[in-house]
Order: C-alpha cells, then sequence, then structure tokens
C-alpha cells in the first residue's frame, strides 16, 4: 500500500534536513507506531506524507497504491484515502461541523465518481460514526473544534477519519494532552475502525497509546532516521530504557 | 509563496462580472455643476417650487463646505465640475406608463444582472424598483401593493403623486446641511426610491432597489425615503452595480428611513459597484450617507449590508434612537481586495429611554485591501438603561492588507451598559491545509472558511440574497494572499 524508500526531507526555505533517509513498507491491514524523541522528525513525516508544502522531499520516493504519490496535491491525497489526524486540530469559526464533514465526505465521493449524499442521507450516515467515538448529536452542529477541550478535538478527529473511510490512517501523536478517559474513547474508536483493508501509521511520543491499540510494527525515529524496528514488545523496552540509546547509536551510524 | 497561498492568490483574482456596458440612447446635460445646472434637472423633472429651494439651499450650503479628510481613505482630489450630474435612458416622450414601454435593451441588462423585471417571471414575490444612471426606469408590483395603501415608486414620481409626504419628510433623518456629499446630494439628486408603509401594515414582500450607473463620467445620486408609519413592517433590499471603467466615478447617494411608534424596517444592501481592477485602476467612489430615526416608541431599524464592490466605500449607516424602547441593528460584512479601501461602521444615537443597540461588524481584507471599522455609540443623558453591544472582527488574507478599528463611545447616563469586543485574525495556512486534507479544494476551503467568519451577519439577511451575497463574496474574493 505505501512503500517509502530513502526519503529525504527539509522544511522549506531552511538548509537542514529533517528526515534524512528513511524507509518503510506498509501493507493493507498493518499498524506501524513510530516512536521517537522529540524533533526526531515523526510530525514531518505525517506531514510530507499528507503534501503539506511547507516541506520540501530532497530525495526518495514513496509509492502509495502503485503510484508516486508527491504529483498528487494535499487534497488529491486525501480523496485517494490518505487522512492525517492532525496534532494540534485548527479551529474554523462559524463553519459548523457537519458542514465540514459532510463537504469532506462528498468531496471524496466525487472524486470516486460516486454520488454524492444529501444532507438527510448524510445524517442519517454521520449519526453512525458519532456512536464510535461517543459524541452525541449537538457536536454536529458546534463550530468546528471551536471551543472544544483537548479530548473533543481528538475524538472529532476520530469522527472525520470514520466518516472519510481512509486507506491510510495517520495519527500525529493522537494522544498528547488526552486524560486517560479520552484516550481511552479515541483508541476504542481507532480499534473500531481497523480492517485487513486499512493501515494504520501512530506517531506518538509515549508508549501509553499503545497500551489501546496494538501495533504489528514498532520503528523508533531518531535524527531523521528509522533506528531500530520490532514488534509490539519494543514500545515497552522503550518505555523502560529511553530512547537515549537509540539516538547514540544514530550517530554512531552517521 | 507556497502552494496555497498561491491557490487562493489566483483564486482572489477572478474578473467583475458586471463590467458591461449597455448602449442606449441617453439624454445627458454637459458636465459641471451651477444653480443653472440645479434649475435644469428640476424643471426636467417639473418639480413643484418648494423642491426646487430646498435643492438650491442645499448647493448654497455646500459651497460654504470643504470636503472632509478625516477617514482613512485615500483617493484624488474630486473635481466636481468634471462630473455629469443628469444622464438619463431618452424616453419617447414621458416615463414609461408600463413595463411594455420600457426599452427593451434596459430590461435586458437587468436581466443579465439577474434583476427580472417583467413581473410574470417574478416568482421570488421582491417588488423592484430599478434605477438606471439617474433615474427610475421601471418599479414592479405597484399595483398589487397599492392595494394594501403602500407606495412603492420612483422618488419623481413620489414627487409628483405624494408631495405631501416628501415635504414633511425629506431631509427630516439628513438635512440638507449633514455633510458634504450629503449637501452635494441633496443639491443633485436626479431619483431614486420612495416607498410609504400605512399604519398597521405589514409589507407582504420584500421590496427591493437595483441601482445600476451606466454612462461614463457620470455621477450617481440617488435619494432612498422609506417611511414606516405606525405599527407597520417593511423589509427593503438594495443591489448595486456599474460597468467597469478606467477612471473612478462617484456615487453619492442618501438613504433616509423613518420608523414611527411600533414600526420596524429592515434595510439590507448587497453593494457589488465596480471594484476597480487588480493594480487599482477605476471603480466606484461610494460615499454615502445612510440614517434611520425610530421616532415612535418600540420602533425598530435595523441595517445589515454586504459591502464587496466600490474602489472606496466609506459609509456609516446610522440609527437614531428617539423614542423609548426603540432598538437600532448593524450588520456588516465588508470586504476589500486588490487595492480596494473600506472606512465603514455605524453611529447609534441613545436618546430615549431603554434604547437598546447591536453592532456586529466583519471586515475581510485581501490583497493590498484597507478595511476600517469606524463606528459611534452615544448615550445622551435621558436615555436611561440604554444598552449597547458591538462586536468587531476581523479577517485578514495575505500579508499585505491591513484592517483598522476606531470605535468612539459616548456615555452620559451612567445606567447605560456599553459592551465592545474586536478580535482580529489571520485566514491561516493551518486552517486551509485542514480543509485540503480532508479532500476539499481550495477554493471551497477559503469560501468556507469566509463564509463561517460572516455568518453573523448572512443569517440577518432575506434569504435569497443571503445566498447572493455567499457567491458574491466567493467571487470577490478569488485571488488574495501574497
Amino acid at each position: 500500500m505505501l512503500e517509502i524508500k530513502n526519503l529525504h526531507a527539509k522544511v522549506t526555505e531552511q538548509d537542514k534536513e529533517i528526515l534524512k533517509g528513511i524507509s518503510l513498507n506498509v501493507k493493507p491491514g498493518e499498524v506501524h507506531a513510530i516512536m521517537g524523541p522529540n524533533g526526531s522528525g515523526k510530525s514531518t513525516l505525517a506531514n510530507v506524507l499528507a503534501g503539506r508544502q511547507d516541506y520540501e522531499v530532497t530525495q526518495g520516493e514513496v509509492i502509495y497504491q502503485g503510484h508516486d504519490l508527491f504529483p498528487l496535491a494535499p487534497e488529491e491525497r486525501a480523496q485517494q484515502g490518505i487522512f492525517l489526524a492532525f496534532q494540534y486540530p485548527v479551529e474554523i469559526p462559524g463553519v459548523n461541523n457537519v458542514y465540514l464533514l459532510k463537504a469532506a465526505v462528498n468531496a471524496g465521493r466525487k472524486a470516486r465518481g460516486e454520488k454524492e449524499l444529501d444532507a438527510m442521507d448524510f445524517l442519517t450516515f454521520i449519526k453512525e460514526k458519532l456512536a464510535l467515538v461517543k459524541m452525541d448529536n449537538s457536536f454536529l452542529s458546534r463550530a468546528v473544534n471551536e471551543g472544544f477541550s483537548g479530548g473533543e478535538k481528538k475524538r472529532n478527529e476520530v469522527l472525520q477519519m470514520a466518516a472519510l473511510e481512509p486507506k491510510l490512517a495517520i495519527l500525529d501523536e493522537t494522544d498528547s494532552g488526552l486524560d486517560i478517559d479520552a484516550l481511552k474513547i479515541v483508541a476504542d474508536g481507532v480499534n473500531k475502525l481497523r480492517n485487513p483493508n486499512r493501515a494504520f501509521i501512530i506517531i506518538t511520543h509515549y508508549q501509553r497509546l499503545l497500551d489501546y491499540i496494538v501495533p504489528d510494527y514498532v520503528h523508533v525515529l531518531s535524527g531523521g532516521r528509522i533506528v531500530r524496528s520490532g514488534d509490539s514488545k519494543l514500545a515497552l523496552e522503550l518505555e523502560e530504557t529511553g530512547y537515549i540509546n537509540d539516538s547514540n547509536s544514530a550517530s554512531a551510524n552517521a | 509563496m507556497t502552494k496555497e497561498a498561491h491557490d487562493i492568490s489566483s483564486l482572489l483574482s477572478q474578473e467583475y462580472k458586471h463590467g458591461f456596458v449597455t448602449d442606449v440612447e441617453v439624454d445627458t446635460i454637459p458636465a459641471g455643476l451651477s444653480e443653472d445646472v440645479i434649475r435644469i434637472i428640476s424643471a426636467k423633472k417639473n418639480e413643484p417650487e418648494f423642491l426646487l429651494e430646498w435643492r438650491l439651499k442645499a448647493y448654497r450650503h455646500w459651497l460654504t463646505m470643504v470636503e472632509p479628510t478625516w477617514s482613512s481613505v485615500r483617493y484624488p482630489k474630486i473635481d466636481f465640475q468634471n462630473i455629469v450630474y443628469y444622464s438619463a435612458p431618452k424616453l419617447d416622450k414621458d416615463r414609461p406608463k408600463s413595463l411594455d414601454e420600457v426599452d427593451p435593451e434596459l430590461l435586458r441588462t437587468y436581466e443579465k444582472l439577474g434583476i427580472p423585471l417583467k413581473e410574470q417571471e417574478m416568482l421570488a414575490g421582491v417588488a423592484v424598483d430599478a434605477v438606471f444612471d439617474s433615474v427610475s426606469v421601471a418599479t414592479t408590483f405597484k399595483a398589487k401593493l397599492a392595494e394594501q395603501g403602500i407606495i412603492f415608486c420612483s422618488f419623481s414620481e413620489a414627487v409628483q403623486e405624494h408631495p405631501e409626504l416628501i415635504k414633511k419628510y425629506l431631509g427630516s433623518v439628513v438635512p440638507h446641511t449633514d455633510n458634504f456629499y450629503a449637501a452635494l446630494n441633496s443639491a443633485v439628486f436626479s431619483d431614486g426610491s420612495f416607498c410609504y408603509i400605512p399604519k398597521g401594515v405589514r409589507c407582504p414582500m420584500d421590496l427591493s432597489t437595483y441601482f445600476r450607473i451606466n454612462a461614463a463620467s457620470t455621477g450617481q445620486f440617488e435619494r432612498t425615503l422609506v417611511v414606516a408609519d405606525e405599527g407597520s413592517y417593511v423589509s427593503y433590499l438594495e443591489g448595486c452595480t456599474a460597468p467597469m471603467r478606467d477612471e473612478n466615478q462617484l456615487h453619492a447617494a442618501v438613504v433616509e428611513l423613518v420608523a414611527l411608534e411600533d414600526a420596524e424596517i429592515k434595510y439590507s444592501t448587497v453593494q457589488n459597484w465596480y471594484p476597480g481592477d487588480k493594480d487599482g485602476k477605476g471603480g466606484i467612489y461610494n460615499f454615502v450617507t445612510k440614517r434611520g430615526a425610530c421616532r415612535g416608541n418600540n420602533a425598530k431599524i435595523s441595517w445589515t449590508q454586504v459591502e464587496t464592490g466600490s474602489a472606496i466605500t466609506w459609509k456609516y449607516p446610522s440609527v437614531i434612537l428617539q423614542g423609548d424602547n426603540s432598538v437600532g441593528e448593524f450588520y456588516s460584512v465588508a470586504l476589500t481586495n486588490n487595492y480596494q479601501q473600506a472606512d465603514t461602521g455605524t453611529k447609534m444615537y441613545h436618546i430615549g429611554k431603554n434604547t437598546r443597540s447591536t453592532i456586529i461588524s466583519k471586515g475581510i481584507s485581501a490583497g493590498h485591501g484597507h478595511n476600517a471599522y469606524r463606528g459611534l455609540v452615544k448615550v445622551l443623558k435621558n436615555a436611561r438603561n440604554a444598552r449597547n453591544y458591538t462586536q468587531c472582527d476581523s479577517l485578514l488574507i495575505g500579508d499585505q492588507c491591513a484592517a483598522h478599528t476606531f470605535p468612539y463611545i459616548e456615555v452620559k447616563n451612567t445606567s447605560a451598559q456599553v459592551e465592545h469586543e474586536a478580535t482580529t485574525s489571520k485566514i491561516g495556512e493551518d486552517q486551509l491545509f485542514y480543509c485540503l486534507q480532508r479532500g476539499i479544494n481550495t477554493e471551497d476551503a477559503v469560501s468556507m472558511i469566509v463564509n463561517g467568519f460572516c455568518k453573523q451577519v448572512f443569517k440577518e439577511l432575506p434569504m435569497e440574497f443571503a445566498v447572493e451575497a455567499q457567491k458574491l463574496l466567493g467571487v470577490s474574493l478569488e485571488g488574495s494572499v501574497g
């Protein structure tokens, strides 16, 4: 589904490379966790995959569903099934949550040549999804993320994910700023969305989230490279030893 | 410039759609202003003596005045002798008696603009008075309105048919001495709309005036007078467009509203005068005086304006809250793109007891646009328990534009409650990217974000106008981040 080959990237208008050769292969149905200390390039990876223009790919390639990902505009990537759950979901005052959701779902449907949902059908559709993240109908009529608590914002991201039914979902530190109850709701929502055709890349700083969403693979990102890969046990190990050793090995490799 | 920013830029540079010129035979007097010109205008309209006298008084007063410079808008000095003060489509003999007699070319113009004048085609049930350059060319649904005693006609016709109402109310809210442009308008106004709603009548349809400047070098000086008698209600809509021309054209209108006891007037404007090209060349100078008076107790006047056009917009639709418990409202969206300038806002004069006012102003600046909110809330000594709530929000798109807020508050009564809130925000690339990442394209995303920002104002507009305003905003915004 997704093949990342020797990916190098930097922030546009800066010289310093942040990603220094990442390779990763993600198959449908798999859940990959990417862990690593602050500044290791985790969020950069997420943004590069989603097509944020503040980043520039300097080397390497990414193949998504058999095609080069980079020529696609961000909205085309989204329409083709790439979803990014934002670390800091933005507020859009005056725009109803349901309006954004409907526009997003229908943009995807239109791109796939499917019939757009009308208001009534959409309401039926989205109400099923609301239950998944334990949100009530009032969430729909509130302005997008405006006045939402940290937990509500992240649940809203999972709601959008559920509505858009992506093929590849990238969660960028979705656990940050969540208390344990909100974390459980979010994890529960994600687990329900796991299926054999859908892949996840879960970016996190802490092992905590991985107690609830058990990954198939764990990768440690450090200094812009994947320095270790393993199964879910690796996350537990890191929790005890920290990232320091891996950072050292990264510089040793350099 | 990032891709998102570039996309917005191209989006914001859309062309003005109403910029065509209509080829009709016109009756035009030479450029220039003098007592003779005023006498010619008055004679052409066969006006009663009192009106000519009033015009001349206004003109003589205007001669003593100097052009105001206190606003934040900047423009080259206007040569008032270089303006044509009267231009009318040439009509065989008199004014047309019915729509059948109106020049088909004019009817086609209004159709092109999406304003069908033929009554049989009007499904919306909006009565329209269309003003072309200096004169009103057609008013629809007159007969139906007359059944309820509602008078809705061109200003010139009202002068002939209802001189007593004109004499009573003309200049009673905006006196001929009020300000430089109002005085000029009082001297040379050529037409406009007049509306009178009798006691206890709820006007069954929205009334609408559509203004169109067509001729070159012509100023448009129209006057609108709306009188709502005791216990009546009217919703009044106003729309404006003009051809694309390289020179600037002056539009100095006056709108007076009078609401008597228990009456309510809702006045909505969607202003889309030609804004000039992307380098700031051409466009309309929209220097307008709009004021309403709540003369009786429990009267209510509500201004809603969506200002997307004009090179310069300079106006402050205001309410004089004379009657006890009277209510004034001002809802405004002003958008400036490219080199457009706007200095707009409102004045609320609290005179009666328990008077209330609400001001919601949304300024959007894009390109090199310059947008200022200027507002006055004045609570007089006897206005016990007066209340005002003001909210001014500015949205910046790109980094070449500017937004300013100048709120003035004068309170002479200690029981008054005046609240003011102001915010300035920038349409973030974060917001845009968020929408893009959900599969929504740039054009739809910008329009969604801007419409969200304007929501409080749009919900005050009549349904069809709200749809039109949303579309207009989308078009006017095509192309704004630098």
